[in-house]
């Protein structure tokens, strides 16, 4: 395996509400490769989403250490933060997040919006992923007139356009059926094939079944971290390797 | 930039009710602000436009009866003045005196006739200094000069009505017209500012005297002065009143005998309540436009309530809390701004139509120039409303921005 794009140390969260403290995560030590697909499991009040929103430098941690890309991430402002997010990040979510009166193009384009980039060149460069997500002949349609799987798939070209190290995904396939929770997990690996790192936080076992290596979360320490058993994902693994050539 | 402001009329475009809802509070201030401030100026003209005739800092003195006895004289005596008390103003005041006249007034009007047209109108006997006191406006010839008083000319100038009235179409200068019988040569007519339809003629103090038996007597005396401040003014009406008082033997509390009026007093005390007026104007006004205010942050933070979800997402991918307070606050800026506008425009135009209306009619009645005229919010003005207006908007929108820029992606994200 390629050098880790992700480390994490000894992490400790707590949530301090009143005179009590929750101590959410309580040491975890954790290590991503590059190019790696990972799941995080866990039922709720793990920890797993606290993980994500640390991962995704959305939230402090209290005590250990997260280095991202090999920078370590401490606590900072939120502009520099937001800048981190930008660069390094993306973000794919269960309920979509897609901003409701911006068209499918401009809800691509949007991290680069941040980034400073013409309207033109960012406008060009959406409508190159979505076409590529298959999804070019809906470009000015809003989030409101597209199917769910479809809204998931402008989530993923948003959430890659900005060319981005590490792609955290909540739930992901949380609020669609089956057929296109499959649909969107093809994808997903299409866009870790093209070497970019994917962390799922899911809590189905099939859609963790797809990726490369589960970490089970517990009452905020890992319960298990292991390698999925390559039988049991020959059926992705084979979409997997057809799909490659259309990425690449 | 384009870029930007894209990026903000997109959203505005959004929730077009709403801005335009909002919008209007603003506008309704900022038009009530400039209605006022236009009607302020209106009265103020109409003002001025009383002062227009005369020296701004002007003192006339009259003379009536005595109310009072005093040093061993009756109430009720007649007090006069002569020539001798106007030289002697002039000697003491000289100093202090940019013009002074002495005034012969004949009493009621008096039947002046040319050839078979005729008409009773007002004569007054004055000296050339005079139209710098009581000003007028001459169309044609000269003002009564010096020439004039020395050689007891039988000049006289006429005011437009009555050569209107005695010549119709034809030319007055040079001609004759009879006053008393006695022949009097037209050499000039004029216009009086405040009221072009009076109907007067001004003839040599010297000549009104010995024709209609003045003898040294004058009516009342007209004085410019040089003082520039209303106390200057007041200083030197005290003194000529003191010293008309002792010349004439007249008790100093008897304030009938001697009649000052101060224009300069007048003038600045009307500018006095005018400068009150429009600062109570522009009070109200920013009241006004801080109840607009008021609604606008109200609906801001409530947008960006809406908007948490949308403002967390932007944050996730790569919004800085700046971007975040720039939207809120360009948003704010641009609704008052546009609105405000609106309110600017509409005002003025209000203002510019009224004042055209007055100014039609104000060609067949001076009434109306005399208390409300050309109502108007100058350029300075109007810059003056767009910078509270901007100011307004940075105001309204802090607060929702400053929310919205504190708003926590997970928090918002998670709020399903």
């Amino acid at each position: 395996m390629s050098q880790s794009i992700i480390r994490v140390n000894q992490l400790h969260k707590s949530y301090v509400t009143g005179s009590n403290s929750l101590h959410v995560l309580k040491g975890l030590d954790i290590d991503i490769h590059q190019g790696e697909m990972v799941s995080i499991m866990g039922s709720s009040g793990s920890g797993k989403s606290t993980l994500l929103n640390i991962l995704g430098i959305l939230d402090n941690y209290d005590a250990g250490e997260y280095h991202l890309n090999d920078i370590l991430i401490q606590k900072m402002n939120e502009r520099k933060a937001a800048a981190f997010r930008n660069k390094y990040i993306g973000f794919i979510f269960q309920s979509f997040n897609l901003i409701s009166f911006k068209n499918a193009m401009e809800n691509v384009a949007l991290p680069l919006y941040y980034q400073g980039v013409s309207r033109k060149k960012r406008n060009a460069k959406a409508l190159e992923l979505l076409d590529r997500l298959g999804l070019k002949e809906w470009w000015n349609h809003l989030p409101s007139e597209l199917s769910g799987g479809q809204k998931q798939r402008i989530a993923i070209a948003r959430s890659l356009i900005s060319e981005p190290k590490v792609i955290l995904a909540d739930e992901p396939t949380g609020a669609l059926d089956t057929q296109t929770s499959y649909e969107v997990m093809d994808i997903l690996k299409e866009v870790n094939a093209s070497g970019i790192t994917v962390i799922i936080v899911t809590h189905e076992n099939d859609i963790a079944d797809m990726t490369q290596r589960i970490i089970r979360l517990k009452d905020g320490i890992i319960e298990s971290n292991h390698s999925v058993d390559l039988n049991k994902t020959e059926s992705g693994n084979k979409v997997f390797t057809q799909q490659k050539s259309i990425m690449s | 930039m384009i870029d930007y402001l894209q990026e903000i009329f997109s959203t505005l475009k959004q929730n077009k009710l709403r801005a335009i809802m909002t919008g209007f509070s603003v506008a309704w201030g900022i038009f009530m602000l400039i209605i006022l401030l236009g009607s302020g100026k209106g009265l103020e003209n109409g003002m001025e436009f009383n002062f227009k005739g005369t020296s701004k800092n002007a003192l006339w003195i009259w003379s009536r009866r005595t109310q009072v006895a005093h040093d061993g004289l009756k109430a009720g005596r007649r007090i006069n003045f002569t020539v001798a008390d106007g030289e002697m103003l002039q000697r003491k005041f000289e100093d202090d005196m940019d013009n002074f006249s002495g005034r012969f007034h004949l009493w009621g009007d008096f039947a002046v006739t040319y050839k078979n047209e005729y008409g009773d109108f007002r004569i007054e006997g004055v000296m050339p200094e005079f139209k710098k006191i009581q000003l007028v406006e001459m169309q044609k010839g000269r003002y009564i000069n010096e020439i004039d008083i020395k050689e007891f000319r039988k000049s006289v100038i006429i005011s437009e009505a009555v050569q209107k009235h005695l010549f119709k179409e034809e030319v007055p200068m040079g001609k004759y017209i009879r006053i008393n019988r006695v022949p009097f040569m037209v050499v000039g007519t004029f216009q009086d500012p405040e009221d072009k339809d009076r109907k007067q003629l001004y003839m040599p103090l010297t000549t009104t005297q010995r024709v209609f038996n003045g003898n040294n007597r004058l009516t009342e005396m007209a004085i410019s002065t040089n003082a520039t401040t209303v106390a200057e003014n007041q200083r030197i009406e005290d003194e000529v009143r003191n010293l008309l008082i002792e010349r004439h033997r007249v008790a100093p509390e008897d304030k009938q005998a001697i009649g000052i009026w101060n224009t300069l007093e007048s003038f600045k005390q009307a500018q006095g309540v005018f400068a009150g007026i429009r600062m109570f104007v522009w009070v109200i006004g920013i009241m006004t436009i801080i109840a607009g205010i008021v609604g606008v942050s109200n609906i801001m933070i409530i947008l960006v309530k809406e908007r948490t979800k949308e403002i967390g997402i932007r944050k996730a991918i790569g919004a800085s809390p700046f971007s975040i307070i720039r939207l809120v606050l360009s948003e704010s800026v641009l609704i008052t701004a546009l609105a405000g506008f609106f309110g600017l425009v509409a005002g003025m135009g209000l203002l510019a139509g009224v004042s055209a209306i007055l100014q039609q009619v104000a060609t067949e009645n001076q009434d109306v120039q005399r208390a409300f005229f050309n109502p108007s919010a100058d350029l300075g003005v109007a810059l003056w409303a767009l910078a509270i207006l901007v100011t307004a908007g940075l105001v309204a929108g802090y607060i929702p921005a400053r929310k919205a820029s504190a708003i926590r992606p997970i928090e918002a994200l998670h709020d399903e």
